[in-house]
């Protein structure tokens, strides 16, 4: 695992032909010398805290592991044995669909984002708009309006045009939800594309979106799947529209969820295993993505 | 309906001035904007302008009227701002509007404290570094709504519940045949809900903060250090007056998002006991899907809005002097 945890050596407002590469990569190494070695004390502070916040996740995944009856002892039995029955009565009890409706919305969304994102991004960044700033910062207010607040209207058209319980609609919904953060990102990404490159292509006399696919998309690759995945985490996650927009056909992760509770009698190691099984693609999409969190949860602001 | 700051850096170094790009080649570089503009405009401000107009009318589902609206359901009469009338002097959503500033105010202030320990801690180089930091954004990633149920269920129920369970062990560990058995979510309602969002939101503050202590430049703190400054010192002269504007940053989005808290309120509590836990988001969907006042709940939503945009516009005047900063680094 890399130390070096995030990238601040890249400034997205600069002109990027003005950069040496070789100037970011020895800023970065400076950087990666200048952090102080732990003592022992601070060390086990450290990692105190650190299994102390993650315990519950633990407990969680242990418990999912369990028997029910082993999972409602009070205290509670760490070394009983473990099981796989509960992901098996999850399963059993059709948590598939559900996780094919997130899956659907949060897959098509992110990429529906993407297509709109990444355009509009070129031309925040490669070849500006006039007032570009005022666009980036109107993208960015739409992200501070709390979706409550438009529930009811959406909710009232939605009803209107019969897109009630449909999984299209979560799409549309969190396509809009996620467009700013993915404008921000990429917009920090494409403006590091070296500029040289691009003007070369255009001599070449390349279209827009020849550059877009034969230039732009190989560098800024790895910017565009750390998109995803934010775009993808906060879809996945999102839980007050699917609730009150969808009923039983389009419900996604989420509702599943929240609708094992009514269950009679002990459900606690079931519903670890289906938190955990839901938690899952998030938690690994997060994982791979950690080095680039930072910059979609700040929208961009920190690098 | 937004809150657009006026951002404060000159940009002149990448915009050709608009005067001297002809008609055509400006709506050459609009083109590939306008698909996400025009969409985000129709799907986030249209809905916006709809509930404010809705605020302004007489209009439950249980009782409709006679006059139709936009073909999306029938008002009795125009209220003109009765329904912001009934938001500010009903008991009920005034003391939404406390459950939310209190939850807010100890969720962001809690979350940031723990967040910037976390961040000093993982500053330094110690072993298993890396994956400390994986395992601290855990709670982040868990589903909002999987970790609600984790913590009502897992944590605090008060039969087999771990924390409950936890006390019972020490208690027995001393000797006593029964520790206390504590009902945390009725008992402590609020607490209990800021506890389980603290625990989610620490990691994203941890994150933002930790951002900002790696991007201190280097030459700064070994200059210190050959002026033989004390950590303590370091830390209260150099690091904190830089992280200043990444404490700015994650208190304020911190903020936006923690006042839209939904997932946790109807999971963990409903609100209750009684409207203990009710914030504004959840009571808007009571008021919206429980007792069907579309008018009142219309102008609760517009409030919620002009308290955000109040946040945001703090938020951001600080993302546009972050840039700034990064800029000029």
């Amino acid at each position: 695992m890399s130390t070096e945890t995030v990238d601040t050596s890249v400034n997205p407002f600069a002109p990027a032909p003005e950069q040496e590469p070789g100037v970011t990569r020895r800023r970065r190494k400076a950087k990666d010398d200048a952090a102080a070695t732990a003592g022992p004390g601070w060390s086990l502070l450290a990692w105190v805290l650190t299994l102390l916040f993650f315990a519950p996740v633990a407990w969680m995944v242990l418990t999912s592991l369990h028997t029910e009856a082993d999972a409602a002892t009070n205290p509670p039995s760490i070394f009983a044995g473990l099981t796989l029955d509960n992901y098996a009565a999850v399963f059993d009890r059709g948590i598939a669909t559900f996780l094919i409706n997130s899956a659907t919305a949060s897959i098509v969304s992110t990429l529906l984002v993407l297509a709109l994102a990444i355009p509009a991004a070129y031309a925040l960044s490669i070849k500006p708009v006039e007032k570009w700033t005022d666009v980036m910062f109107f993208f960015l207010s739409t992200k501070f309006l709390p979706p409550i607040a438009a529930l009811l209207p959406i909710y009232l058209i939605v009803k209107q045009v019969g897109m009630l319980d449909n999984v299209y609609t979560l799409v549309l919904l969190y396509t809009s939800m996620n467009l700013p953060i993915a404008v921000w990102m990429m917009q920090s990404f494409l403006a590091e594309v070296p500029k040289e490159i691009l003007e070369a292509a255009q001599v070449d006399g390349a279209g827009l979106s020849r550059i877009l696919i034969s230039i732009v998309a190989p560098v800024t690759a790895p910017g565009i799947a750390a998109t995803s995945l934010i775009c993808f985490i906060f879809s996945w996650n999102e839980f007050m529209f699917a609730v009150n927009l969808t009923a039983t056909r389009a419900s996604t992760a989420p509702i599943f969820l929240v609708g094992f509770i009514s269950s009679q009698g002990l459900f606690l190691a079931k519903l670890c295993a289906a938190a955990t099984v839901v938690s899952l693609p998030v938690l690994i999409a997060g994982f791979a993505a950690q080095d680039k969190l930072v910059r979609g949860l700040s929208l961009g602001a920190v690098k | 309906m937004s809150a657009t700051a006026p951002p404060a850096h000159s940009t002149d170094a990448l915009v050709a001035p608009a005067h001297t790009m002809s008609r055509g080649e400006r709506w050459r570089r609009r083109g590939p904007l306008m698909p996400a503009l025009v969409f985000t405009i129709i799907v986030t401000q249209i809905p916006f302008l709809l509930t404010i107009a809705i605020s302004t009318l007489h209009w439950n589902v249980l009782q409709p009227g006679e006059k139709n609206f936009l073909g999306l359901g029938n008002y009795s009469a125009f209220a003109g701002l009765d329904n912001y009338v009934t938001v500010f002097t009903d008991t009920r959503l005034r003391n939404a509007v406390v459950n939310t500033v209190v939850l807010t105010a100890s969720v962001v202030v809690i979350s940031l404290l723990l967040g910037l320990l976390l961040a000093v801690l993982l500053d330094k180089k110690f072993p298993g570094r890396g994956i400390a930091r994986t395992l601290l954004i855990a709670p982040f990633l868990v589903m909002p709504v999987a970790s609600a149920l984790l913590w009502k269920h897992a944590l605090y129920n008060p039969d087999y519940g771990l924390l409950n369970g936890a006390l019972n062990w020490l208690w027995q560990l001393f000797g006593a045949d029964q520790g206390p058995t504590i009902d945390f979510v009725s008992k402590f309602p609020m607490p209990a809900v800021i506890a389980a969002l603290v625990w989610q939101w620490t990691p994203f503050m941890m994150l933002i903060l930790l951002a900002g202590l790696q991007s201190q430049p280097g030459d700064v703190l070994e200059a210190a250090k050959i002026d033989r400054a004390s950590g303590a010192q370091t830390f209260r002269f150099i690091t904190l007056p830089h992280l200043r504007q990444y404490l700015e940053l994650s208190a304020l989005l911190g903020s936006i998002y923690v006042l839209q808290t939904f997932d946790a309120i109807y999971t963990i509590t409903q609100g209750g006991p009684g409207s203990a836990t009710t914030n504004l988001p959840y009571e808007i969907y009571l008021t919206m899907f429980r007792k069907y006042e579309y008018g009142e709940a219309a102008a609760a939503g517009v409030v919620v809005v002009v308290g955000t945009i109040i946040v945001a516009t703090f938020a951001l005047r600080t993302i546009s002097s972050l840039f700034q900063a990064e800029g000029n680094r």
